[in-house]
């Protein structure tokens, strides 16, 4: 065990899996010498070399494109797009090829490649590198799309992520990559792809998140006198439905908090599943804490566009009272 | 048959007053007016000592990340010596130098990296485009911008500022391919600073020079040296002049260096050696411009000493403005997403809240209280 942020439990993922799969090749924007621009990929060159950690071109059409022929030709790769902001270029190699590859080939070609993006907002940075897009990529069939929200989580589910046989979006919150620490196991371990995880127990509410906004749960429970129950998704497709059901049937009350903007964000598919699966069991309307229908704020007003812990607070407040 | 050669091509670069100081009459003699050198070399300080301000207001946490200037100000400014005030500029986020002397209030650029979209908002008659974060996606607009003048039979042309890594995105290639097929007074700059981050230029690219992807496209194109502000007006002046006349386009290497990192998030040192950085140093456009107007004695010590003077008080003033402009209000995001806010856009903007108990129309009273008791 060692105590890790959630960087260098990614990192330890990578080498790991690396040491143990010569079919892993890392290409991206500045991730060799430099070890990426959050340093996730740190000392990975050196060790690799560069055969196996590749600076690739500023193009990530190229960087996906690209990886996607390296999957079809039976390798590993793990493309990094080094902002959310930029898989703009790389959308249509993502959706109209690595999502479509299996089906259109009717299995003969798989695409296993894992696409890490740091994600999401809370750092002050330039426009374009604090969006969420991840409803965009999990309303496109064909991918699966993981979001971890700890250390433990983030080593765990990268090494799932790539052992995956399909395309896997790997958002990483930026927000927590050196938040917190936490007990991670040096030897290798997985979370599998699709559970989710019950952070807190309890029998009010059930309140849902992912990635960095988790924290902001964590937070808001602190405050709260109520007892609720805090599911980490983990994985945003495919949804651990069981796990959401038995919990709603329990609370009957349930609040989604999310980053990305409300509209056809994520939220809305998980209370259309709500609805779907425990109507009679739902107490409240559900409620959702997201950020709101705008373009991301630049930084100044970045803290009043993410869901914080008193507005979450508000919703479980009233959602308990309705 | 025999093989024949079909294209065979070489590729101009235009120095006119190099790093020594030498000065090429022929070429530069009366290219600039002595009092615009003046001008020129002045607003060039000017600019320097802003970078260098912005650069302490990051590190003292006034500012947000931002990226320098430094030692690449002679390729913009010479571009935009070289146009017309109502020409267009479009930049990504390191054409400070140019962009001011085109017009642009100096406080806007601060704003912008504090982390408030006003800085952004262009003021009227000022010919250029808002920061273009996501690298390389400028240049179609600059040449949509110029498609519109022609359109329009008005004689105004676009410039577009981009780096070496931003030749690698496709959208680069299609600016290009619509600029050269469609016939569009663009001019494009690439500002060869040898970096993109920590990528060197030759994993962009592995001809010898970038200048001739333009020619891959049917374009103009010449390699300039952008450290010389000379050389600089003298390639623009030319592809101004071919674009206004002609409506082609012309593909400007500038060859110049980040002399800083490159932001105030990045670390260059990791990547690069001081020996690199030190010959450049030696290559800083100021150095060579200023001891050119000593010799022509435009130029003295005490000059220096009150423009430096002049400078300071000048980015002071600029700093001051920037800070004091209120704080945007939570609000304010909504502002701008619509000509007309769509109703529930109203509601979460007047809520400040998108848990919808509460968001009944006929409760948002009771809902606002909720969040602001
Ligand atoms: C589409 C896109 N991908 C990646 C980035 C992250 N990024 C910002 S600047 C930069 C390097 C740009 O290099 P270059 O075009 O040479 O311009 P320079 O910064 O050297 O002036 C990168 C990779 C981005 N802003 N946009
Ligand atoms: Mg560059």
């Amino acid at each position: 065990m060692s105590n890790l942020t959630l960087v260098q439990a990614i990192n330890l993922a990578l080498a790991q899996e690396m040491e143990a799969d010569d079919r892993i090749i890392l290409l991206g924007e500045d991730i060799g010498l430099n070890g990426g621009v959050f340093r996730v990929t740190e000392g990975l060159q050196k060790r690799f070399g560069p055969e196996r950690v590749v600076d690739s071109p500023l193009a990530e059409s190229g960087i996906i494109g690209t990886s996607i022929g390296l999957a079809m030709a039976g390798l590993r790769p793990i493309p990094e797009i080094q902002f959310e902001g930029f898989m703009g270029p790389a959308y249509d190699q993502i959706c109209s090829h690595a999502a479509r590859m299996r089906t259109r080939s009717r299995g003969a070609f798989t695409i296993p490649m894992t696409i890490r993006v740091p994600v999401g907002g809370g750092i002050h940075a330039p426009e374009l590198h604090s969006d969420s897009p991840e409803a965009i990529y999990a309303h496109t069939p064909g991918l699966k799309i993981v979001m971890p929200s700890s250390p433990y989580d983030a080593k765990g589910l990268l090494i799932s992520a790539i052992r995956d046989p399909d395309p896997v979006i790997f958002f990483e919150p930026k927000r927590i990559y050196r938040a917190f620490r936490e007990e991670v196991p040096e030897d290798e371990f997985t979370v599998p792809i699709g559970k989710a995880r019950v952070v807190t127990e309890g029998d009010e509410i059930t309140l849902i998140s992912w990635g960095a906004t988790v924290v902001q749960c964590m937070n808001a429970i602190e405050k709260s006198h109520r007892s609720i129950e805090l599911i980490d998704l983990r994985t945003i497709y495919p949804i651990d439905m069981p796990a959401i059901v038995s919990s709603v049937k329990k609370t009957g009350r349930v609040v989604i908090v999310h980053e990305a903007s409300k509209t056809c964000g994520l939220g809305a598919e998980i209370a259309a599943r709500i609805t779907e699966q425990c109507f009679l069991h739902l107490e409240a309307p559900i409620q959702r804490v997201t950020g709101y229908d705008t373009i991301m704020p630049y930084y100044k007003l970045e803290l009043e566009y993410l869901p914080e812990s008193n507005r979450i607070g508000t919703a479980l407040e009233e959602v308990a009272a309705y | 048959m025999p093989i024949t050669t079909v294209l065979d091509t070489k590729i101009r670069r235009i120095s006119i007053l190099n790093e020594h100081g030498d000065f090429d009459a022929e070429l530069g003699e009366g290219l600039i007016p002595d009092d615009d050198q003046v001008r020129l070399y002045e607003h060039l300080v000017v600019c320097r000592q802003y970078d260098e301000v912005a650069f302490k207001l990051q590190r003292s946490g006034r500012m947000g990340t931002y990226p320098q200037n430094k030692g690449q100000e002679a390729t913009s400014l010479g571009a935009a010596y070289a146009l017309r005030r109502d020409d267009w500029m479009v930049t990504c986020y390191r054409e400070n130098a140019g962009l001011f002397w085109h017009g642009l209030p100096m406080e806007h650029i601060l704003l912008s990296w504090m982390g408030d979209e006003r800085g952004n908002r262009i003021p009227e008659g000022v010919y250029c485009t808002p920061l273009a974060v996501p690298i390389g996606t400028q240049m179609l607009h600059a040449a949509g911008l110029a498609w519109a003048a022609k359109y329009r039979g008005e004689d105004r042309i676009a410039c577009t500022f981009f780096g070496d890594g931003a030749t690698s995105e496709g959208d680069f290639h299609e600016a290009a391919n619509f600029s050269a097929n469609l016939d569009l007074p663009v001019i494009f700059v690439c500002q060869n600073n040898s970096w993109a981050i920590s990528v060197p230029t030759k994993i962009q690219c592995s001809a010898p020079t970038l200048a001739q992807r333009g020619i891959a496209y049917g374009m103009e194109c010449v390699q300039v040296d952008g450290n010389d502000i000379f050389a600089m007006v003298k390639a623009t002046a030319e592809a101004a002049d071919r674009a206004r006349r002609e409506s082609r386009p012309t593909f400007i290497e500038a060859v110049t260096y980040r002399l800083g990192d490159h932001t105030t998030a990045d670390d260059a040192r990791r990547y690069r050696d001081q020996d690199e950085v030190d010959a450049w140093m030696k290559r800083d456009p100021m150095i060579r411009f200023r001891r050119h107007l000593e010799d022509r004695r435009l130029w003295d010590s005490q000059k220096q000493a009150d423009i430096q003077k002049r400078a300071e008080k000048e980015v002071a003033a600029v700093v001051k403005r920037a800070e004091e402009i209120a704080a945007p209000h939570a609000r304010d995001m909504f502002d701008h997403m619509f000509a007309e806010l769509p109703e529930e856009l109203r509601v979460q903007r007047d809520t400040m809240r998108t848990s919808s108990i509460g968001q009944d129309p006929a409760q948002i009273e009771d809902a606002v209280e909720v969040t602001n008791p």
